[in-house]
């Protein structure tokens, strides 16, 4: 189950056709197998080398880098409370208090419900409108204590479910190249200049 | 109207030319319709009917300096190619996570046909076999927007073979980010859209214009930088630079934040604009939040260090922000009033920073946290005067040197211009040190404050 899906796998074979070394399709693919499990399996993990030709080790190694991974359930919302500089200047230490206190756990800490995860964050490049917070990395500008507490009230009621989809899903639209339209990926090997340059940077 | 609900942050009082947010007052700015009945894709066909050599020319003699921090003009960088090596890509660097900036999330969310024109722009120019367009992972919004625009203007025949009929023919292809601030750098956001982890890679050798994605001839463009192209591309070099200085032409998106009364994100005239302009001009901030005393700001960003109100008149043209001890860096200006507890401030920053490296130098993996370490200890108010030059002596093996700072008339100092001298591969070391540095040059009293003298109590008393 959490290895990809066979639908999943479709996609990522066709996303992991875009790039030209198979790699380079491992942290779209990493997210995909988020989106589907809400959190980063070993499985899902253990496929996705598979599919993109890496060792289960580079694959864990790469995703292991970077934040928004998770290794392990999540709430079905990431509550993201920004400390850095513009925020702290206005308020996020009074912000993630009130949070920590309204949510009942800690910064890191997820809910007995499984609804909410609370964590501290990085700035969200959202600096004028501080503080700021995210849900599932959408954006909440200016929270005050009310609006943060209507906030959660909101999403344990369902009311977001519309535009704020569960924790792993990152964006509701994706790419599509039509393969009739692609210019296709360039081989490597390919060293002739692309047919539009001139002529003289080909002898060059 | 000078404010939009649909891009927070984003304020366009005055009468300023603009380059990269002429749509932004409109609600449907980021649909191919909107896009199609304000001139869009004019720059493309407008290339399309000359040589790759003519465009690569033109953004040279624009003087387009790279809008991501290093100001780096993007003409001379993609010259620095080697020439008759192929195939040769252009990784769009949408990673935007420096503290207080923000501009490339809006641009990406309110005008993403505006970046893509700049990418075929910028690949027909440079004769590109494909382009990844790096999003950071946590703006979604952003993503969507791009991923929806890509879709238009594939089915519009904008991008991929034979691009409007012509021999020009090029993929975009989307790839998002997973959250490390590090990859932000061009050479570990290389080695991210490599699938592996976003370590910086040694330079030299490994300039991307020389040995950059696969190995191969690669361009690292900001966001902003490449969505400034398509203006050029319709209404020609000599409009671009009639606006701001010959040295810093155009205009610059900036986001200010912090104490101010009205915080935004402008596009103004690059060069001439000063930080007293936009921290008290009506068009911008409009002075310090309830009358406050302007105490410090960080001019570019939070890797650069900090100005004081001595610096104010400073304009936003790179050489003069140098000489004045910081840089410009990527737009992003963080304001703090009397009331701000300023070796707090500092840790704030300095802990992103060490939070956010990659381990791969020592001198930052160990030296960020230990500056972290101990100016908690001081913050806390458990720190000794010891502590102080420690700090400033984990700074020297990350930085040796003089570091730059700024002046100060009430201190008697002159300023030391930037750069710095760094034992580590990428900048996020000395990120860490620079508002550690700033904040006990200029403000050692109050660090001094902090630390509370402590008398001696033997174990057993004296006999």
């Amino acid at each position: 189950m959490s290895r990809l899906s066979e639908a999943n796998t479709i996609l990522a074979k066709e996303i992991i056709g875009r790039y030209p070394k198979a790699r380079s399709a491992t942290i779209p693919l990493l997210h995909l197998s988020q989106q589907q499990n809400g959190y980063v399996t070993h499985e899902a993990m253990s496929h996705v080398a598979e599919l993109v030709g890496a060792t289960g080790a580079e694959i864990l190694g790469t995703a292991t880098f970077y934040e928004m991974f998770k290794f392990e359930p999540v709430g079905k919302y990431l509550v993201n409370i920004c400390v850095t500089m513009s925020c702290q200047l206005l308020g996020a230490d009074e912000l993630m208090h009130h949070a920590e206190a309204r949510l009942g756990v800690k910064a890191g800490g997820t809910t007995a419900d499984g609804m909410f995860t609370l964590e501290h964050a990085e700035c969200q490049a959202a600096c004028t409108e501080a503080p700021n917070m995210q849900v599932n990395y959408r954006h909440c500008h200016r929270i005050t204590t009310a609006a943060f507490d209507q906030l959660i009230d909101d999403l344990a009621a369902g009311r977001l479910d519309g535009e704020i989809p569960p924790h792993g899903t990152l964006a509701r639209v994706r790419q599509q190249i039509p393969a009739a339209q692609a210019a296709g990926v360039v081989s490597l090997d390919a060293t002739a200049p692309p047919a539009w340059l001139p002529a003289p940077e080909a002898t060059a | 109207m000078s404010t939009y609900p649909w891009a927070a942050g984003y304020i366009d009082d005055g009468d300023r030319p603009k380059v990269v947010t002429s749509r932004f007052h409109y609600e449907d700015s980021y649909t191919l319709e909107r896009y199609h009945a304000t001139g869009g894709y004019a720059g493309l066909r407008a290339v399309l009917g000359t040589t790759p050599t003519a465009v690569h020319d033109d953004v040279k003699a624009a003087t387009v300096l790279g809008r991501g921090g290093a100001g780096f003009p993007a003409g001379t960088k993609w010259g620095l190619m080697p020439p008759g090596k192929f195939p040769r890509y252009l990784v769009v660097n949408g990673d935007e996570s420096e503290p207080g900036t923000y501009k490339d999330r809006l641009l990406m969310e309110r005008d993403p046909h505006q970046l893509i024109e700049g990418c075929l722009i910028a690949a027909f120019a440079a004769g590109l076999a494909q382009v990844f367009l790096y999003i950071r992972g946590e703006m979604p919004l952003a993503h969507e927007r791009v991923a929806t625009a890509l879709n238009e203007a594939y089915a519009a025949g904008y991008i991929g073979r034979n691009i409007l009929g012509t021999a020009f023919s090029v993929d975009i292809v989307l790839h998002w980010g997973a959250g490390a601030y590090v990859v932000g750098e061009e050479t570990a956001l290389i080695e991210s859209l490599e699938g592996k982890r976003g370590e910086p890679r040694l330079k030299p050798p490994f300039f991307p214009a020389a040995i950059g994605l696969y190995g191969q001839p690669t361009i690292v463009n900001n966001v902003e930088t490449l969505a400034n192209l398509p203006w050029i591309a319709t209404n020609g070099v000599a409009a671009y630079t009639a606006i701001g200085t010959a040295t810093s032409p155009g205009t610059r998106m900036v986001a200010v934040s912090g104490h101010v009364q009205r915080p935004g994100v402008f596009e103004i005239i690059n060069g001439t604009t000063t930080f007293r302009d936009l921290i008290y001009g009506d068009e911008f901030c409009q002075g310090i939040r309830d009358d406050n005393e302007l105490k410090a700001f960080v001019p570019g960003g939070g890797s650069a260090p900090w100005f004081t109100p001595d610096q104010l008149d400073v304009p936003f043209e790179g050489r003069v922000a140098g000489a004045a001890g910081s840089m410009l860096g990527s737009g992003a200006v963080m304001v703090m009033d009397h009331t701000t507890d300023i070796p707090k401030a500092a840790l704030t920053l300095t802990h992103f920073y060490a939070a956010e490296s990659c381990g791969q130098c020592t001198p930052c993996r160990e030296g960020g946290t230990w500056l972290e370490r101990v100016l908690q200890r001081v913050v806390d108010g458990r720190g000794t005067h010891a502590d102080l030059d420690q700090l400033l002596e984990i700074g020297q093996s990350i930085c040796p040197g003089e570091f730059p700072h700024a002046s100060s008339e009430r201190l008697g100092l002159t300023a030391t211009p930037f750069p710095y001298k760094m034992t580590t591969i990428c900048f996020v070391g000395p990120s860490a040190y620079a508002p550690v540095h700033s904040a006990l040059t200029l403000f050692r009293d109050e660090f001094e404050a902090k630390i509370v003298e402590r008398k001696r109590i033997p174990v057993t008393a004296a006999h």
